[in-house]
C-alpha cells in the first residue's frame, strides 16, 4: 500500500505537545448563550425600570420572584433530565398530587413536617415510578409522561372532586409566604440554594459528566462503562423530589389545595429550560443559562403585569421571546459573510 | 418487455452489455478503485471476489451511479455513458439489489416494487388498479407467491429479497447486481434464489454477484473477476479456475504493510471462556487467552465475532457459559462490570459505541476512569488533562487542543482516543475489533505499532480484524470463527492465508 500515499505513512518520530485548551474558559464564557442572555435579561430591567415607575421598588421585585422560584426549581432537574435525552411533561401534575396528598393528610393532624415530608414524599414516588416505565420497560418519556401527566392529575381529581383542601397550619405558610432577612423571601432563597446544588452537580461531578455522556451519545455512554439507566432513573427522582419541593412551596403560598393547582406548568418550565440554552434533542446546556432564564421569564411576566398587560398577552410575548431569542444566533451566523 | 434483450445466449456472450474500463475512484486519503475494469455478458453470471476493503462495494455504487468515478470509461451496449445521478444507472438498465435491501416497510408490495415509477391513471394519481396487477405479473414471473397487497413489514426476509428482485425486473433491467444476496437466508431459501438467478440468466439479463461463498460461486456463476485493494487482479471463465486459484488471487500478495517486530513472551493465562453461547449469535466457544498475547480473530463479516466480543464486555448476557479471569470465574453483566474485571472493548462502531463525538478530547479519554481521576465524585480537571495528556501524547494523537470535540477529528485520531480512553482504565485484556478499519495509512501503523507495544507491556490483546495481513502481520494466535462457531485456530506453520480464507468460507483442504 505504500505505493498510495507515500507522504501519509511517515510518522515523525517527535512527540508533539498538545494543549489543554484553545482559548481561556473566559472567552468562551464571554461568547456563550449565557452571556446573550444576560444581557436580555439586563435590558427587560432597563425597560422595565423606564416603563412603570413602581418597578424599582425592593417590595415589588422581592414580589417578582415568586412569579419564577417554584417553576425554575424544577427546571434544574429538568435540565437534567433533558441534557440526558429525556424530558418529564407530569411535572405539573406531581405537583397536583402531592399538594393533594398533603391536604389529605390535614385530617390525621400530621403537624408541618409531616405535611413537608408527604409532599417531597409523592414527588419522590411519582418520580420513581416514572423512572421505571422509562428505564425499566424502556419506554420512550415523553409518551410515558404525557400519560402519567394524566394519571396523576386525574387521580387529584377524584380525590377532590370540585371541592379545596382548606386549614393548612400557620406555621406551614412560611415555605410560600416567609421572609428571612427584609425582602428576601424564603422561595428566592431555596432558590439560589438549589441554583448552587444543581450548578455543582452538573458541572462539577462525576454524575453531571455522566448526564452529558448519555445526552450526546447514550450507546457510546453504555460501552464506556457508564450506568446508564441508573443515572436516567436518579434524574427522573430528583425531578419527581423538586416538583415535591414546589408543590410544598405552591401549597404554602396559596394556602389551599385545588385540582387545577400549577395547571400548564410543565410547559413553562421546560420553556425555561430551552430559553436557558439547554438543546431540547440533549448533550448541553448549563444551570447558570436557566437561572438566568428563570429571572427573564419573571422579569417579563412582573414588567408587563404591571403595566396591565392581560395574561394571554404575556403567553404570547413569552412565546415571541423564545423564538426570538433562539433564532437570533441562527439569524446573526446567516447575516454574517 | 424482453423484446430488446438478446435473442439467444450463445451469439451475445463475446459482446458485453456493461463495460468499466480504468475506473479509478478516491476517498480523502483512500484509493478505493485503481484502474479497474469489468465486463458483464448477457445472460451470464459474473462472480465479483474480493476480501472486505477490496473495492467490491465501490464498484457496485460507481456502476449504479451513486458515486462518479474519478477517471475511466463505463460502456452499455459500446457506447460511452455518464451517470451523473442513481436515476441514470436505472435508465440504461442498471438496478441492484443490496445486501440490506432498500424497502419501505410500511408500503405494499406492490408499492415497493414501483416506487418512484408508479402506473399513473387520471390526473397523475397512481393508478393502484394497474400497479398491483403489473406487481401481480411480475412476482409470479419470479414464482413469487405473494400478494401485491400486502404490507412489506409482514413478509420475511427472503420474501423482502423477492421483492427487491421485482422491483429490479420492474424497471426491465439489463444488468441485475446483487450483493451478498444470500447472506441472511436458509438453505431453501438459497436453493429459490439460485433457481430465480438461472431464470433470470435464460432471460439474457447480465448478473453481477457478489459473495464470499465459493460454493455458491461455483454454483451459479460463469465468469469471476477478482479484486484486491482497489485493483483488478483477474478475471475469466469459472471452467477454468479451482478455488485455489481463486484463493490465491484474492489473497496472493506480497504483505506490503510494515508490521512491527515482535518478540512473543506469553505470560500467564489471563482470560478463559468456556462454553459461552448465545441463541442466535455464538455457540460453544472456549478460548483462553495469555498476557503478552495478540490473539488474532478472523471471519467473514456476520460469523458472530462482534457479538462475541460484546457478550465478553457484558453488552449483552451469554445464555451459557463462564469466563474466568487470573483463574477466578466472574460474572460479567454491563460494560461497568467488565471495566472494573479488566476487559476492555474497543468497538467497530466508532461513531456510535467507540467515542462521543460531541464531548471533548479529554473527556472522552476520563469517561471510564472519573472514579480514579477524582475519587470524592467532585471533577478534577487538572488531573484530567494529566491522565488525557499522557495517554493521546503516547499514542500521538493529532489535535489542536485536549478541549477539541472528538467529532472534529478524523478518524485515525477519532481510533486514538478511544485507545487512550481504554488505556488510561489500566486494563489486564483490550479486544479491539476492527482496529483500523476505515483509518488513514499513517494511523494504521501508530495503531499497530502501539498494539505490539501493549502486547509487550503484559497486556492481553484480542484483535476482531478481517484484513488478513494485518491478522497475519500482528497475531500469534487467529481463531477462525464461521457461522458463530469456532472453526479452527491456527498458529505457526498453518497459519496462512490460504488456510484462514478456506477455514472462514468452510472449503475443504486443498488436494
Amino acid at each position: 500500500m505504500s505505493d498510495m500515499t507515500p507522504s501519509g505513512a511517515s510518522i515523525p518520530d517527535t512527540t508533539r505537545n498538545i494543549p489543554d485548551r484553545l482559548q481561556s474558559p473566559a472567552l468562551k464564557a464571554f461568547k456563550s448563550w449565557e452571556t446573550l442572555l444576560l444581557a436580555v435579561a439586563i435590558a427587560i430591567f432597563i425597560t422595565n425600570s423606564f416603563l412603570s415607575p413602581y418597578f424599582l421598588n425592593a417590595w415589588n421585585l422581592s414580589d417578582a420572584t415568586f412569579n419564577f422560584t417554584e417553576k425554575a426549581m424544577i427546571a434544574f432537574a429538568m435540565a437534567l433530565l433533558i441534557i440526558a435525552g429525556e424530558i418529564d411533561l407530569s411535572v405539573a401534575s406531581i405537583i397536583a398530587l402531592a399538594s393533594t396528598a398533603m391536604g389529605y393528610a390535614l385530617q390525621f393532624d400530621v403537624g408541618t413536617w409531616g405535611l413537608v415530608v408527604i409532599g417531597l414524599a409523592t414527588g419522590l414516588a411519582c418520580g420513581a415510578f416514572n423512572g421505571l416505565l422509562v428505564t425499566g420497560l424502556g419506554l420512550p418519556s415523553i409518551v410515558v409522561t404525557i400519560g402519567t401527566m394524566s394519571l396523576f392529575r386525574g387521580i387529584s381529581y377524584i380525590v377532590l372532586g370540585d371541592q379545596g383542601f382548606r386549614g393548612y397550619p400557620s406555621d406551614f405558610s412560611f415555605f410560600g409566604q416567609g421572609y428571612v432577612y427584609w425582602v428576601i423571601s424564603f422561595e428566592f432563597v431555596l432558590f439560589a440554594g438549589l441554583a448552587l446544588v444543581y450548578y455543582v452537580l452538573l458541572h462539577r461531578t462525576n454524575f453531571g459528566r455522566a448526564v452529558y455522556a448519555i445526552g450526546n451519545n447514550p450507546t457510546g455512554a453504555l460501552f464506556s462503562g457508564i450506568k446508564v439507566a441508573r443515572v436516567k432513573f436518579i434524574l427522573f427522582l430528583l425531578t419527581g423530589l423538586m416538583a415535591g419541593v414546589a408543590a410544598v412551596c405552591l401549597t404554602s403560598r396559596l394556602g389551599s389545595t385545588r385540582p387545577t393547582i400549577a395547571l400548564g406548568w410543565e410547559l413553562e418550565v421546560v420553556t425555561m429550560v430551552v430559553l436557558g440554552g439547554v438543546n431540547i434533542l440533549g448533550g448541553s446546556g448549563s444551570i447558570p443559562g436557566v437561572v438566568i432564564a428563570a429571572f427573564v421569564m419573571g422579569l417579563v411576566t412582573f414588567g408587563l403585569g404591571l403595566l396591565n398587560v392581560p395574561g394571554i398577552v404575556m403567553s404570547i410575548f413569552i412565546g415571541c421571546l423564545l423564538i426570538g431569542v433562539i433564532a437570533l444566533p441562527r439569524l446573526w451566523a446567516m447575516w454574517r459573510p | 418487455m424482453m423484446q430488446q434483450l438478446a435473442p439467444k445466449a450463445d451469439a451475445a456472450h463475446e459482446i458485453p452489455v456493461l463495460r468499466l474500463s480504468d475506473v479509478t475512484k478516491t476517498f480523502p486519503g483512500v484509493r478505493a478503485l485503481s484502474g479497474v475494469s469489468l465486463e458483464l455478458y448477457p445472460g451470464q453470471v459474473t462472480a465479483l471476489i474480493g476480501e472486505n476493503g477490496a473495492g467490491k462495494s465501490t464498484i457496485v455504487k460507481v456502476l449504479t451511479g451513486i458515486y462518479r468515478a474519478d477517471e475511466g470509461r463505463i460502456e452499455v451496449d459500446g457506447t460511452p455513458v455518464h451517470f451523473a445521478t442513481a436515476d441514470d444507472a436505472t435508465a440504461a438498465g442498471i438496478t441492484a439489489i443490496h445486501q440490506e435491501t432498500v424497502l419501505f416497510d410500511e408500503l405494499s408490495v406492490a408499492e415497493n416494487i414501483f416506487i418512484g415509477h408508479a402506473p399513473r391513471g387520471r390526473f397523475g394519481l397512481i393508478d393502484k388498479g394497474a400497479m398491483n396487477r403489473r406487481a401481480a405479473e411480475i412476482l409470479d414471473r419470479i414464482d413469487a407467491n405473494l400478494d401485491p397487497t400486502t404490507p412489506l413489514k409482514d413478509l420475511g426476509i427472503a420474501n423482502k429479497h423477492l421483492v427487491a428482485i421485482a422491483r429490479a425486473l420492474s424497471v426491465d433491467a439489463r444488468v441485475v447486481v446483487m450483493d451478498e444476496p444470500t447472506a441472511a437466508l436458509s438453505q431453501k431459501e438459497i436453493e429459490e434464489l439460485y433457481d430465480l438467478v438461472d431464470r433470470l440468466k435464460a432471460e439474457g439479463r447480465a448478473i453481477l454477484f457478489i459473495s464470499h461463498k465459493f460454493d455458491e460461486i461455483f454454483r451459479i456463476a460463469d465468469r469471476y473477476a477478482v479484486f484486491r485493494d482497489g485493483e483488478h487482479v483477474g478475471a475469466g471463465l469459472m471452467a477454468d479456475v479451482t478455488e485455489g486459484d481463486l484463493v490465491q488471487l484474492m489473497v496472493g500478495r506480497a504483505v506490503d504493510q510494515i508490521f512491527p517486530d515482535r518478540d512473543h513472551q506469553a505470560g500467564d493465562e489471563v482470560l478463559r471462556i468456556t462454553g459461552f453461547a448465545h441463541p442466535t449469535e455464538f455457540d460453544g466457544i472456549d478460548l483462553s487467552l495469555r498476557a503478552g498475547e495478540i490473539l488474532g480473530f478472523y471471519g467473514l463479516v456476520g460469523a458472530g465475532r462482534s457479538e462475541l466480543m460484546q457478550a465478553i464486555f457484558g453488552i449483552t448476557r451469554p445464555s451459557a457459559g463462564t469466563l474466568t479471569i487470573d483463574g477466578e470465574t466472574r460474572t460479567i453483566r454491563s460494560p461497568a462490570d467488565a471495566i472494573a474485571n479488566g476487559i476492555v472493548y474497543v468497538p467497530e462502531d466508532r461513531g456510535q459505541q467507540g467515542a462521543i463525538l460531541g464531548l471533548p478530547i479529554f473527556q472522552n479519554v476520563t469517561l471510564p476512569s472519573l472514579g480514579q481521576t477524582s475519587r470524592s465524585g467532585f471533577l478534577k480537571l487538572a488531573r484530567e488533562f494529566d491522565l488525557a495528556r499522557g495517554y493521546t501524547e503516547r499514542l500521538d494523537l493529532r489535535a489542536a487542543a485536549l478541549d477539541q470535540d472528538v467529532g472534529n477529528l478524523s478518524g485515525g485520531n477519532q481510533q486514538k482516543v478511544v485507545i487512550a480512553k481504554w488505556l488510561a482504565t489500566k486494563p489486564k485484556v483490550i479486544i479491539l475489533d476492527e482496529p483500523t478499519k476505515g483509518i488513514d495509512i499513517g494511523s494504521k501503523a501508530a495503531v499497530h505499532a502501539f498494539m505490539a507495544e501493549l502486547a509487550a507491556e503484559g497486556l492481553a490483546v484480542i484483535m476482531v480484524s478481517s484484513e488478513i495481513p494485518e491478522i497475519l502481520g500482528m497475531s500469534d494466535r487467529v481463531v477462525v470463527m464461521r457461522e458463530g462457531l469456532i472453526a479452527a485456530e491456527l498458529a505457526g506453520e498453518d497459519l496462512t492465508p490460504e488456510t484462514l480464507v478456506r477455514h472462514a468460507a468452510g472449503i475443504g483442504e486443498a488436494p
